[in-house]
């Protein structure tokens, strides 16, 4: 249904305004990005601040370019990444699959909840020296961390999620002579899509969170390990890019699936 | 001919942790094939429950809900078969009963039609879980939809119908598994008053059509009068049948919207409120 053929011209001012603020934005979001890196070198380099402990944008950029020549920066990035999808993508199928039995078993549901409701709000920084003590250190137990930070909010979110959809939409599939597993396939998983993506769209990041608490302890590589390891000997431009590298990572993954939520909700 | 439904005696309590609630209690009565029968009473007295019952979502508590029909046909057919062969077999005939659920078709309150499949795919989504897509079925859905003006939007989303058209897909998924008996649940209601009377008209000339048995429920005393064969009054919780009222119009297959000006609509009508009222001054 194509309406561009006859727009008034109210809604064609409606449509510039819109636009027009939309770019505003942007440009201010942009920006402000920059006034704060020429705020910071500026200072820097007019002795305000102590570029040793402060660090400044051209020095980021000088190891950043130095670690891109000995390839070691890839090395870093490329762990943390594949670390943190490989933890999204057990959070994503242990977190569906567990919200599905808690559904199927009403019984089991209520006799863990207070479990999951206490797991959950357990700060997973503390589990992580002793995951390093039970699997080594190794990326085991980084990949282990990363999901004990996203799973347990993704089951409780997901399970609350199918609980609640309209028990007559439940009541219909059994009026069609379906079974609990026709209620499930047909009603509870594809009616929570939009949930499944907003629940996995704010997972990406605590999965990244949990990986780097991994790292800060039990690893010889990654940007996580870089952080700690750069702190210990002083070199805070290790510190603060692997800081900023790790701000773009989540947006990028963020982005991705930010992506793949509208597509999927657009084809539906 | 035996009557394809019978109910005897049926009772019927929600239980929860504040007590028992008991919503029907010694309900009987018979549906022949083919009739149309209509079931008010006051809101919240278990008319929804009572369709529960019938279909089997639900299992009274007392007394039972009995298919004479379905239970003779498998007779008749154990019998031939017991003349043609030598060994007999009579699991069949014990299952009659329960097996005839299969042939209900319940239609709710809403329409319920889920957002993310096309009108289409919700329409055949009964033929989908019975696993009963085949040619001879889906040709059957294409028919109804093209009869039934629905054909157009088979691609469309359910947010982009009429609520006329919602109810008649929602229709059309119940028809698609060729039910012989048809549980209605207020499917009127949440339409707006001219579309109700439309599609009360479609629905019937499409029941009237199809040869169905139906039951409906209603708290619309002039739907029932304009759609129904008998009606059965119920009273207020604890439901129980109140009366039977039989419908004799003089002209034969008036639709429903034809009977609300037919003489004898007022007079069923006025005698149907009397039956409520007294109820209400019963209690």
């Amino acid at each position: 249904m194509s309406r561009n053929s006859n727009i008034s011209s109210t809604q064609e001012n409606y449509l510039r305004r819109m636009k027009h603020q939309q770019y505003r934005i942007k440009i201010i979001q942009i920006l402000i990005f920059f006034v704060f890196l020429g705020l910071w070198e500026t200072a820097v380099q007019l002795s305000w601040i102590d570029g040793f402990i402060f660090s400044s944008p051209s020095r980021i950029w000088k190891t950043f370019a130095g670690m891109w020549e000995d390839r070691s920066i890839f090395l870093h990035m490329g762990i943390t990444v594949a670390e943190t999808l490989i933890s999204f993508a057990l959070v994503v199928v242990l977190g569906i699959s567990m919200a599905v039995l808690l559904w199927y078993n009403e019984e089991l549901s209520r006799v863990l909840e207070p479990y999951l409701v206490v797991l959950n709000s357990l700060p997973k920084s503390a589990l992580a020296p002793l995951l390093i003590v039970w699997l080594g250190a190794n990326m085991k137990s980084i990949i282990v961390a990363g999901i004990s930070v996203a799973v347990f909010g993704t089951i409780l979110n997901l399970y609350t999620g199918f609980t609640e959809l309209s028990p007559d939409k439940i009541k219909l599939i059994y009026t069609l002579r379906g079974s609990r597993r026709d209620v499930l396939t047909k009603v509870i998983l594809p009616g929570t899509i939009p949930l499944q993506l907003s629940v996995m769209k704010v997972n990406i990041g605590l999965c990244l969170v949990g990986v780097v608490i991994g790292e800060f302890i039990g690893a010889r590589q990654g940007l996580g390990y870089l952080i700690i390891y750069g702190s210990q000997v002083f070199k805070l431009d290790w510190v603060i890019m692997s800081i900023m590298l790790l701000c773009m990572i989540a947006m990028v993954l963020y982005g991705i699936l930010n992506l793949i939520e509208k597509r999927c909700l657009r084809r539906r | 001919m035996k009557p394809l439904l019978e109910l005897a005696h049926v009772s019927y309590a929600y239980h929860s942790k504040n007590g028992e609630t008991i919503a029907l209690t010694d309900i009987s009565f018979q549906v022949k094939k083919g009739e149309f029968i209509a079931v008010v009473g006051p809101s919240g007295c278990g008319k929804s429950t009572l369709l529960s019952l019938i279909s089997g979502l639900l299992l009274p508590e007392s007394g039972s809900v009995l298919f004479p029909w379905a239970t003779q046909q498998v007779e008749d057919d154990y019998v031939q078969e017991c003349a043609a062969r030598e060994h007999c077999d009579n699991r069949n005939v014990v299952q009659a009963g329960t097996g005839f659920r299969d042939k209900i078709g319940y239609m709710l309150q809403k329409d319920h039609l889920f957002e993310w499949r096309t009108i289409y795919k919700n329409v055949i989504l009964g033929l989908e879980i019975q696993k009963k897509q085949n040619e001879e079925s889906l040709a059957k859905v294409e028919k109804m939809l093209k009869d039934y003006g629905l054909y157009r939007f088979r691609d469309a989303r359910p947010s982009e119908l009429s609520g006329g058209m919602r109810q008649r897909a929602a229709l059309i998924r119940t028809l698609a598994l060729d039910p012989e008996l048809l549980l209605l649940d207020e499917p009127f209601s949440a339409l707006d008053f001219q579309t109700r009377l439309t599609v009360c008209d479609d629905v019937a000339s499409i029941l009237r059509k199809e040869k169905k048995t139906a039951i409906l429920v209603t708290h619309d005393l002039s739907e029932a009068v304009s759609m129904a064969d008998h009606i059965v009054v119920l009273t207020k919780r604890p439901a129980t049948v109140r009366t039977i009222l039989e419908l004799d119009f003089e002209e034969k297959n008036l639709t429903p919207f034809e009977r609300r000006n037919a003489p004898e609509f007022k007079m069923y009508f006025n005698q149907l409120w009397k039956e409520m009222d007294g109820n209400e001054q019963k209690q």
